[in-house]
């Protein structure tokens, strides 16, 4: 009988069916994350200002996702009158799967990766900026004056914000040396100074460059305080104001996929990915933990702060953002050179 | 550029000063009431939907069908009959129905009550589909709570003992003597 498992198991890590056992495994977990996520966000949005949350179905309201995905899917999917039907219908997709491709390259623990490739760190990077495509492209397939606007702000938003994100990323780059995300958590071995976060010896920035990086990824991922393109209050539901039933579901679970995949990659690149912050018991425990807390950090910023007007997102960006991961760039660059040069 | 630098450090303080006190709040336990399994009770002066009120001496009703609060009515909602009892002095009331569907909870009708026979419930819980659910027989209300507690426990809340000691001890007395005002 163990036999058996064993020779499945081996069987299971060769190479086809590992990638498909991977893909499987990474689509329920994505889905199941994006389901409980929304139940994670309405319960924190309710203890946040002091009330219960769901509570009516199931323990605690545990049931509450699979409530609304049946109600989601028993929705008719409009296609409303003039719109351009291919793109109406793509922009779901296109949404969500670049995120499940690019958490393919995510170490969840130390053998825990569909795919150890070189260049992880740039796969996701490339794949991120479809997302911003996906929700133009909804916008604009939608046919509506507020999908349109909401286009619009992504578009601009988004260029402003991958900006600074890709330069702490060089810099991140710079550091570690290597764009393979396994490598990268590797470095960070042995206690939590080891972490990238806390390397100030490299660069006395590092946390700046967290923090960079922690609210681009806010912005790339169209979260309060910086939820333009689906401001509530002004235009609706933005890019998702024509959709129904699944297509708006799918649309709300790639957005939590996709925060999924920036705090993941937050902790990889600066907490140190499985690495346990005492220097024993690493595993993949630690990586939920991490990133399961970034995930609570971002509900919580989200129930703190109003929306920025749009100005102030933009200044934000190209006034504060984009200058001081410049100056960590160069900083890190020059002390990398200095003291660290190999 | 030093003026730049600062405002970005007193923005980030603040913003970290907002996220303390909604963890703060995180923790805090819950405010809210919730409706259908708990509901708040309604303060002693709550105005509900009139009821008939019961003699603690004999447990019957103080009303005698005189229909005043009937006439004291701007809507015109209560319908108020009386018969006379055998070896009775007084009339006593045989029917009174309060059309819910028009009161407006004015209250006219229990401030022109001069023997304090009626008097505000505190019922608020009234939503009903059915427009016949407001049509209160308050006659057969009261004969069955007559039922179910043979004697008033609580004497009328006019002549309650204590009063809450922040309140003007005159403020809940109606006015005994206002002639009413037939409409």
């Amino acid at each position: 009988m163990t036999e058996a498992i064993t020779n499945l198991v081996k069987l299971l890590a060769t190479e086809p069916y590992r990638l498909l056992v991977f893909l499987v495994g990474m689509m329920a977990f994505v889905g199941l994350n994006a389901a409980y996520l929304v139940w994670v966000e309405r319960k924190g949005a309710a203890r946040f200002q002091r009330r219960p949350g769901p509570t009516e179905v199931g323990y605690a309201g545990l049931l509450q996702p699979i409530a609304d995905a049946v109600k989601l899917m028993s929705k008719q999917l409009i296609v409303p009158a003039g719109v351009d039907r291919t793109l109406f219908r793509v922009a779901p997709l296109l949404m969500m799967s670049p995120a499940l491709m690019s958490l393919a390259v995510i170490p969840w623990g130390e053998n825990l990766a569909a795919r150890n490739i070189n260049v992880g760190l740039l796969m996701i990077f490339s794949f991120a900026s479809i997302n911003v495509m996906a929700i133009m492209l909804g916008g604009w397939a939608s046919r509506n004056k507020y999908a349109i606007i909401s286009a619009a702000r992504v578009v601009s938003q988004n260029v402003a914000y991958e900006i600074p994100m890709l330069l702490v990323a060089i810099t991140m780059i710079m550091v570690t040396g290597t764009m393979n995300l396994n490598e990268i958590v590797q470095q960070q071995a042995g206690a939590f100074w080891h972490w990238n976060l806390f390397r100030v010896w490299i660069n006395p920035l590092m946390p700046v460059t967290f923090l960079i990086f922690y609210t681009c990824m806010l912005a790339e991922t169209n979260r309060a305080p910086f939820d333009m393109a689906e401001a509530e209050s002004e235009l609706v539901a933005g890019a998702y104001t024509e959709y129904s039933g699944m297509g708006f579901g799918v649309f709300f679970m790639a957005e939590y996929a996709n925060i999924l995949l920036g705090c993941a990659l937050a902790t990889v690149l600066f907490l140190g990915g499985w690495q346990s912050p005492f220097g024993i018991l690493s595993g993949v425990i630690w990586f939920l933990l991490k990133m399961y807390f970034l995930v609570f950090s971002v509900v919580w910023i989200r129930w703190t702060f109003p929306r920025t007007q749009f100005y102030g997102l933009l200044n934000l960006s190209w006034k504060i953002l984009i200058p001081v991961s410049l100056l960590t760039l160069i900083l890190s660059s020059a002390m990398i050179k200095l003291f660290h040069h190999a | 550029m030093k003026n730049s630098l600062k405002e970005i450090f007193t923005g980030f303080n603040s913003l970290v000063t907002g996220m303390r006190i909604t963890l703060g709040e995180f923790f805090k336990p819950i405010v809210t009431v919730q409706y259908p399994h708990e509901s708040l009770k309604m303060p002693k002066r709550f105005r509900g939907h009139i009821e008939l009120v019961r003699d603690p001496e004999t447990g019957k009703a103080i009303c005698f069908a005189c229909k005043l609060c009937e006439r004291a009515c701007p809507s015109d909602c209560i319908t108020v009959e009386g018969a006379k009892l055998d070896g009775a002095k007084k009339k006593s009331v045989t029917e009174y129905k309060l059309d819910f569907t028009k009161c407006s909870l004015c209250g006219s009708c229990v401030e022109a009550c001069r023997d304090n026979a009626i008097r505000y419930t505190h019922q608020y819980n009234l939503a009903s589909t059915n427009r016949e659910d407001f049509i209160m027989d308050l006659f057969k209300r009261m004969e069955d709570d007559a039922k179910a507690n043979p004697m008033p426990e609580t004497p009328k809340p006019e002549v309650a003992p204590q009063p809450p000691a922040n309140e003007a001890p005159k403020a809940e007395q109606p006015q005994p003597a206002a002639p009413a005002q037939p409409n």
